[in-house]
């Protein structure tokens, strides 16, 4: 049979955002395919290096929609290590709060996004109208359903009240029931079974060779997760379980999500009732002293890692993003492979991609004002010219 | 005079008009219940006049690549043929024209669209369009002898191939309507697969391959094919009934309008259930659930009419 | 375990239930009161420090002085004059705001205040630059 090449974005109805799959097909079938990225780069790393702490705070921040808090927590955690301050014991377990919160919130949208990509629509209504629970949790507590900008530098800006806890115990409990039904609908309806079992198998010395992480690596029945291994904010006086399943397809990722917001509820419940009392933020100089700090953060799509370098003013020196989806899109044209066109959304959308979070490489040029692509060697230039006016000489690599 | 009625029946009622406006008003319902069960609230009733009169106004686009004369002509031979069919099927009373065999005529005509979709899409070139049109015609011998197998089932317990017979046989013995339970659900499972729609609307499903086969159309000619999909809706559902429910079980006038109506109804909140229960298969699961459960189930229920028919005599 | 259409009960239960979703122009959302919305303004609260200005990450504020300014008060006898307290304006481009709200947070007056007014869309860009006197 011939072979056709399929591309797959920048734009289609599967994806919300641009990127692109070059899909080699034979008949239904995939016998390779290319990932092309850079569709949606911002500049964020080179925006952040002018403006100061607390304004880079909004801007990290708008990294990516659904981890929000994910992003800022990890950068504010580099600032808080550098500007050497004690963050009150109360404002941590707030994060924390508002992590699992958007945790639960980012799983129930994946859920709902696997269910549009099986094209079992019920599945997403559902999970959809549910999820809005916890958009409005979110709303109440920091006043915002999607950039919540609950940190500051030194703590948080929001406090959590009596009748805030009520309310928002009230809405978990009804998540757990729901989530619960959900469960049970993914494990044992038939159509859904069919679509996600043995569908982009990633076995786990692949998972680990290509650098699998969060929900898609513990699918593979890799158990690594930052809140157990590296406890930080309060995860390492709670109690809550690492979930892995070792099936490395499609269906063990829909089952980790799903088992893993049976936990948040558990966090949260804890988080809530026992609110360490203390100040919610201390005051953090403007000015950061100079040094280097590297954090990482289990966001709901897996690990995220920040590096941030201050040279004692406002602003910083540099900041680099490694968010989880880049870690992530090495397994996919592995998963691809061999597999069925018709898996091809779903494949894609188990790992949760967020391609506004991993594009960032700069090709803006603002004095012609038209976009321009470099290459590999012009690149290299740049950065050797970049840092020549620095003082440093990197000709001789 | 004489040549007239015919004329009125074929155009306004109960032809291509009523065809056309109870297409888009099944459509309406099909959408608001699968809206209710999903808990949302769904269009308000005049979405698909609105649909149709924006999708009119619309720039016909023709892809350089693609064959001109077939793009244009497609979607009006898959509304004819779709018309055609309906012409031979018992809407109330009789059929406009009825003749022995006619069964076999209208699941013959009602191929006819399927076939257009696949060389629509085969002749608009585009890699989705293509995709899309090789899994209308894999959908097509995965469904159509389920369908046919289930039809035949009243047929032969009939003794007829005429279908104004079929139904005036099962409006004279109600009680054998029950009995072809197990056939009525396969032909419900295969229709929706005809039409094309969830868990079977695999060659345009949207996450995948885009449109579909009707990747490239647009404007009118998209229009003209959405709407010969309404017809076929409305015009599966008149077969199921008249085949499987004895069409008018003898009633005449507003009654026997009445009853088409609300069975026609109930076949497309059957059809809707359906949409909601399932995630969309893959085309080879289709095929295995069609061939393996599907086939075997409309056979049972052809030899059991034909024990049925030995016993009655 | 399989079970086919396990959903069954639960759609034919939707069938009577009223719809989750809302007609939103015609029905209002319902806002938590410490909603972010637009920001407010108080002019005679300013002090003009331009904290605001400088800590907004969107460069959406301006704080320039007002046309119109106060006449001094009457000088009192035998106390050195009072100058005037000076009028500030402010232009809040609510294209540029993301509704941080951090220039509330900064505001050492509160001269700043943080609604929970959320429809701000409009077809005219210039409705979109608010001047608050």
């Amino acid at each position: 049979m011939s072979k056709i090449t399929i591309p797959f974005g920048p734009q289609h109805v599967a994806l919300k955002e641009p990127e692109n799959f070059m899909l080699v097909l034979e008949g239904e079938q995939i016998t390779g395919s290319t990932i092309n990225l850079g569709y949606n780069h911002r500049g964020m790393e080179k925006a952040a290096e002018g403006r100061t702490y607390i304004q880079d705070l909004y801007l990290i921040e708008r990294v990516c929609g659904i981890c929000s808090h994910s992003h800022t927590t990890c950068y504010i955690t580099n600032v808080e290590e550098l500007a050497k301050c004690e963050t009150p014991k109360r404002a941590l377990a707030i994060r924390t709060l508002v992590a699992e919160l958007e945790r639960v919130h980012s799983h129930l949208l994946w859920i709902g996004v696997a269910g549009y990509e099986m094209g079992f629509e019920t599945l997403f209504m559902y999970t959809w109208r549910d999820r809005e629970q916890v958009l409005d949790c979110l709303e109440l507590l920091s006043g915002n359903r999607v950039h919540y900008s609950i940190n500051t530098i030194g703590g948080v800006r929001r406090d959590v009240s009596a009748e805030q806890k009520a309310e928002v115990m009230k809405r978990i409990n009804y998540l757990v029931e729901r989530t619960n039904y959900y469960i049970k609908l993914a494990t044992e309806e038939p159509t859904v079974l069919a679509r996600t079992q043995n569908v982009g198998k990633l076995p786990k010395n692949v998972a680990i060779e290509r650098n699998a992480v969060g929900p898609t690596a513990r699918a593979s029945g890799i158990i690594s997760d930052v809140r157990k291994d590296d406890p930080y904010l309060i995860y390492g006086e709670l109690d809550f379980k690492a979930i892995s399943h070792d099936t490395c397809d499609v269906f063990g990722r829909l089952v980790v999500r799903a088992l893993e917001l049976v936990e948040s509820y558990k966090i949260i419940k804890q988080v809530l009732n026992n609110l360490p009392e203390g100040p919610i933020a201390v005051k953090v100089p403007m000015r950061i002293a100079p040094g280097e700090a590297v954090n990482h953060y289990e966001a709901p799509r897996g690990e995220d890692i920040h590096y941030l370098k201050s040279n004692g003013t406002d602003k910083p020196e540099r900041l680099k993003v490694r968010a989880p989806t880049l870690a992530n899109l090495q397994s996919v044209s592995y998963m691809l492979e061999g597999g069925w066109m018709a898996d091809v959304p779903l494949v894609i959308a188990a790992i949760d991609p967020c391609m506004s979070c991993t594009d960032r490489a700069v090709v803006w040029d603002p004095k012609k004002g038209k976009k321009q692509t470099y290459g590999w060697e012009e690149l290299r230039k740049l950065a050797i010219e970049q840092y020549r006016r620095r003082g440093v000489d990197f000709t001789r690599l | 005079m004489d040549a007239i009625i015919p004329l009125v029946k074929i155009t306004v009622f109960p032809g291509f008009l009523f065809l056309a406006v109870y297409g888009m008003f099944l459509q309406w319902v099909d959408r608001k219940l699968c809206a209710t069960m999903q808990n949302r609230m769904g269009p308000p009733w005049f979405q698909p006049i609105a649909d149709f009169i924006k999708l009119l106004a619309k720039e016909v686009i023709i892809p350089d690549e693609a064959d001109n004369v077939m793009f244009r002509v497609l979607p009006f031979f898959a509304m004819a043929a779709v018309m055609t069919a309906l012409f031979s099927i018992p809407v109330w009373g009789t059929a406009m024209f009825s003749f022995q065999g006619d069964l076999i005529a209208v699941i013959y005509l009602l191929t006819i669209p399927t076939v257009t979709f696949f060389l629509a899409g085969w002749s608009s070139k585009s890699p989705y369009a293509t995709v899309g049109s090789m899994r209308v015609l894999t959908q097509l011998f995965a469904y159509e002898v389920p369908l046919m197998l289930s039809l035949i089932g009243p047929a032969i317990l009939a003794g007829s191939w005429n279908i104004t017979e079929i139904s005036a046989f099962f409006a004279a013995r109600p009680s054998l309507i029950p009995a072809q339970l197990l056939g009525f659900l396969a032909a419900i499972i295969a229709l929706q697969g005809k039409l094309e729609r969830l868990p079977f609307d695999i060659p345009h499903a949207k996450n995948e391959i885009a449109g579909g086969q009707f990747t490239e159309y647009s404007g009118r000619l998209l229009n003209f094919f959405l709407l010969a999909v309404d017809m076929e809706l409305v015009v599966g559902a008149a077969l199921l009934n008249a085949v499987f429910l004895g069409g008018a079980l003898g009633l005449t006038g507003a009654a026997a309008i009445g009853l088409f109506l609300a069975k026609t109804l109930a076949i497309t909140f059957l059809l809707a259930l359906l949409k909601v229960l399932m995630a969309r298969i893959r085309i080879e699961q289709m095929i295995n659930f069609c061939w393996k459960y599907l086939a075997p189930v409309a056979m049972a229920q052809v030899l059991f009419d034909i024990f049925l028919k030995y016993k009655i005599g | 375990m399989k079970k086919p259409a396990r959903v069954f009960s639960e759609v034919i239960k939707h069938l009577f239930k009223k719809p989750a979703t809302c007609g939103y122009p015609f029905e209002k959302a319902h806002i938590f009161p410490n909603f972010r919305g637009r920001i407010a303004f108080e002019s005679d609260k300013c002090i003009g420090c331009q904290m605001c200005v400088r800590v907004c990450p969107a460069k959406a504020i301006e704080i320039p002085l007002s046309a119109e300014q106060p006449a001094a008060p009457a000088p009192v006898e035998g106390q050195p004059a009072v100058p005037a307290k000076k009028k500030f304006d402010c232009i809040m481009k609510l294209d540029h705001c993301v509704y941080c709200a951090q220039c509330v947070e900064t505001c050492p007056k509160k001269a700043l205040i943080m609604t929970q007014d959320f429809e701000l869309s409009s077809v005219n860009r210039k409705d979109l630059r608010r001047h608050y006197k």
